[in-house]
């Protein structure tokens, strides 16, 4: 297959595909999931876009379950936008599969109904003699083909009354099937939105403000329109766009830019000047997140604070978009978890309406919650508008380290009381954090979620939270609030253990005791993790639970400590998210998730200066690395409950799990995130 | 701008560019061949990791010029590698955009070290990020593919 057909194939879905190579086998429409050709291929429309979560696999497993359709002839592709899929399209808060248990089933089996409608009448039988398997329709009467129902199918009214397939006839759900994306992705041919060309584009960078709301002021672009390759220099709404015909000279552009910015009042903020607001704030009364008994009598004696920094998301792809707007459409490709978002953006600088824009889903080189914002595809159909001409902006490494809506820095005091006995009576947490997502009373729920919520049973608990902003943009990253959150939470429950004088795996079996899911995924962690079981000298393990996304997860962190210097040998997580639709994809999102919870327990800050981010590439924002992956087991929990997400689940509990097995290998209770022991490796 | 002339995939190759293009954007923006990723631009990540002469180097600081007469392989000229059906099996990619990178480098280390230690891995293996972290995998594919090489 040559560049430009893979191109059309990849753009407009796998239709295109298939008329390569075979002329007369248009695929009939059973709904907007389900395409069916006279050769029995069968298109499944996936409209939760892929950024490594799996759905491409397990969202095309819950519609050839419920069809009946043989596995080995179905080719998952992605929509556009449509509210056939939805009021508002995106992958974002691990809802995918949450979200589309119900209305995927309910796809596959209207499609699989039409076609034994279709069967049935043409055998001049009772459908309720047609039986469906492996895309076939069967009866006394013979088999038919998916393929050679399919298009009297697709003009049959579909039935109102859909059952759907008992647990125990699953032939996908529930087993671990392989992923459809891992051949494309091992040889080069998978097409993210970067891999994206298109006839006469142009490739553009843009110079941002390094000052969060800065303003351009001037701009000198004689050495830039001197690079060979560079079309023009032009003003954009957030700073100046280079215009070249390759990559590399509109990068090389950007550089030789002279820009002078009005820096605006963020230009006074930097992390310390940030933190002792922090400080400041939370030695004061709050906004009420949470009031439960009354802290009124109590010495809240044990006292600690925690703090956790800006964080960037740093998905591998980098951020990039391409569009072209026309007089009367607009076209854009892009890797992003917001579909609906790029859709509504489009319309917002074009003035086109719905059905004139077109967005085409391309692989996400990870998304984490970055690619949820818009801002990136805003800046290619505003370019493309003002070039005439396709355009496609492509972000540096630097670019989206210092111009990323960040995980929000934090800090917590905590001041607790335990009763006669040792047991945790009164708890009080203060935190102060960016608030993003609305305030509600006075509290972002984004910055209290993994505190207000706790499911611990202490009788007496008030959360408050402070707004503290400082112009530095921020937005959701893997599990949010509890990001952050679960890491201070987890911490300080391990602290009152110690001060009862009582074993933190005991302490939190107490507390839990009408918590009967987290419960259950506490005990098998700690089981499957030996606690309890003695260890050599320099060596600690250390718990903790979470509660978020709709899921119940535990986790065991087994480190080694050597002269300070840390290692996580071992990590043992438990979960339950109700019915597993592919095991095996759990487990991968499981593992990712406690890969992304390491690297911010141990690697880098994004830190503030005057208003800039320091941070300008892996040498300084390093990620996790082979040779640190510590070995990981995951336990699933057997559940008949509706599924619950995955994709943050076990994000949140690995920094704290790896803290309070350094306090017990070393006595040294670390509260500030990255976790520092003596020297750094 | 002088041409520079060198093989690639196999078939001999002329491009006509200024002698600092990184071989990186000669691939993806001259060449079509996108499989070779953008990651970092600074040999950070890995992602752009190609072969010249059989060596695993990173693409986005290699200018073109430095190619002249060399031999250049990418993940579209590896054609069904033992590596890459070992990747498959396991079930490597996530995201999957670093996997190219990842490919090439545990290429390059079998193709010098026939059955590599877990040290061997961590060593050949450490410049490449996996933000998605599917390092488990990378490290299981590796042995598979250098038990099938046996």
């Amino acid at each position: 297959m040559n560049r430009r057909s893979f191109l059309a194939a990849t753009s407009t879905g796998l239709l295109v595909r298939f008329n390569l190579g075979a002329a007369e086998t248009k695929p009939a429409k059973l709904n907007a999931f389900v395409h069916i050709a006279p050769d029995d291929a069968i298109t499944l429309y996936v409209h939760k876009a892929e950024m490594g979560q799996g759905t491409y696999t397990s969202i095309s497993m819950l519609l050839a379950e419920e069809l009946d359709a043989d596995w080995s002839k179905v080719h998952p592709a992605f929509p556009g936008v449509s509210k056939e899929y939805g009021p508002f399209q995106g992958v974002f808060g691990s809802q995918s599969m949450r979200t589309s248990w119900e209305p995927v089933r309910r796809a596959g089996a209207t499609a699989r109904a039409l076609l034994v409608k279709a069967a049935a009448q043409q055998w001049g039988i009772p459908e309720s003699d047609c039986q469906t398997s492996n895309s076939q329709v069967t009866s006394s009467k013979g088999k038919l083909t998916y393929g050679a129902l399919a298009e009297s199918a697709a003009k049959l009214s579909p039935p109102t009354n859909i059952e759907f397939k008992k647990p125990a006839d699953y032939k996908l759900i529930g087993r671990s099937i392989k992923r459809l994306d891992s051949a494309a992705k091992s040889n080069g041919t998978a097409i993210f939105g970067i891999d994206v060309y298109r006839p006469g584009m142009l490739h553009a960078a843009i110079a941002r403000s390094p000052v969060f709301g800065g303003t351009l002021a001037s701009f000198d672009a004689t050495r830039a329109k001197a690079v060979p390759g560079v079309k023009d220099v032009i003003k954009v709404s957030n700073g100046v766009a280079v215009l070249a015909t390759n990559t590399r000279a509109a990068f090389e552009a950007k550089r030789l830019l002279k820009v002078e910015w009005t820096e605006g009042p963020t230009a006074a903020n930097s992390t310390p000047t940030i933190t002792a607001d922090f400080e400041a704030k939370t030695k004061l009364p709050g906004a009420v997140a949470r009031n439960t008994g009354s802290l009124d009598g109590f010495a809240l004696t044990l006292e600690s604070a925690y703090s956790a920094p800006f964080l960037a998301h740093a998905p591998m792809e980098p951020l990039n978009a391409l569009a072209d707007v026309r007089p009367n459409s607009c076209e854009v490709w892009a890797s992003t978890q917001g579909q609906s978002a790029a859709e509504q953006a489009a319309m917002r600088i074009t003035g086109l309406k719905a059905d004139q824009v077109t967005i085409h889903s391309e692989f996400m080189g990870g998304g984490f919650g970055r690619r949820s914002n818009a801002d990136y595809i805003s800046e290619a159909v505003e370019l493309s508008k003002l070039a005439a001409a396709p355009v496609k902006v492509t972000w540096t490494r630097e670019d989206d380290l210092q111009h990323d809506l960040y995980r929000p820095a934090s800090l917590v005091r905590f001041a607790a009381s335990l009763d006669s006995e040792g047991w945790p009576a009164a708890l009080r947490a203060r935190i102060a954090c960016a608030p993003f997502g609305g305030l509600r009373d006075g509290v972002s729920r984004t910055g209290v979620e993994g505190v207000h919520d706790i499911a611990y049973a202490i009788p007496n608990i008030r959360v408050e939270y402070h707004a503290a902003d400082h112009g530095i943009p921020v937005s959701y990253w893997r599990s949010v609030g509890f990001s952050q959150n679960t890491f201070f939470m987890e911490c300080f429950i391990d602290e009152l253990a110690v001060a009862g004088k009582k074993d933190p795996l005991a302490l939190r079996q107490r507390l839990l005791k009408d918590s009967p899911r987290l419960l259950a995924a506490l005990n098998l962690a700690a089981a499957k993790a030996d606690w309890g079981k003695p260890l050599a000298a320099g060596k600690g393990r250390g718990i903790a639970i979470s509660n978020n996304i709709g899921s119940f997860t535990a986790q065991v962190a087994e480190v080694t400590l050597t002269n300070g210097k840390l290692k996580v040998d071992r990590i043992v997580c438990a979960v339950d998210c109700g019915i597993v639709v592919n095991p095996r994809g759990v487990e991968q999102q499981m593992q990712s998730g406690i890969v992304y919870g390491l690297t911010a327990a141990l690697k880098d800050a994004i830190t503030i200066d005057r208003g800039r981010v320091k941070q300008t590439n892996f040498h300084q924002y390093d990620m996790l690395r082979i040779d640190e992956m510590p070995a990981v087991e995951v336990h699933l929990i057997a559940s008949t409950m509706q599924p619950s997400g995955i994709g943050e689940a076990s994000t949140p509990g690995t920094a704290p799990a790896v803290a309070n097995a350094i306090y017990a290998a070393t006595g040294q209770r670390l509260r500030a995130l990255p976790l520092q022991t003596g020297t750094r490796a | 701008m002088p041409a520079t002339r060198f093989t690639l995939n196999g078939a001999p190759q002329t491009v006509d560019l200024p002698a600092a293009m990184p071989l990186l954007w000669v691939l993806r923006d001259h060449l079509q061949l996108t499989g070779t990723k953008f990651g970092c631009g600074m040999s950070l990540c890995g992602a752009c990791t190609v072969h010249v002469n059989g060596q695993p180097v990173r693409s986005c600081v290699t200018p073109v010029s430095s190619l002249a007469g060399k031999s250049v392989t990418t993940i579209e000229g590896l054609s069904n590698h033992p590596v890459q059906q070992a990747w498959v099996e396991e079930d490597v990619p996530q995201c999957g955009y670093c996997q190219s990178g990842q490919i090439m480098t545990a290429a390059a280390l079998l193709a010098k070290t026939k059955q590599p230690t877990d040290a061997d891995i961590d060593e050949a293996m450490r410049g490449n990020i996996c933000r998605c972290g599917a390092y488990c995998e990378i490290r299981k594919a590796i042995h598979r593919a250098a038990g099938a090489t046996k």
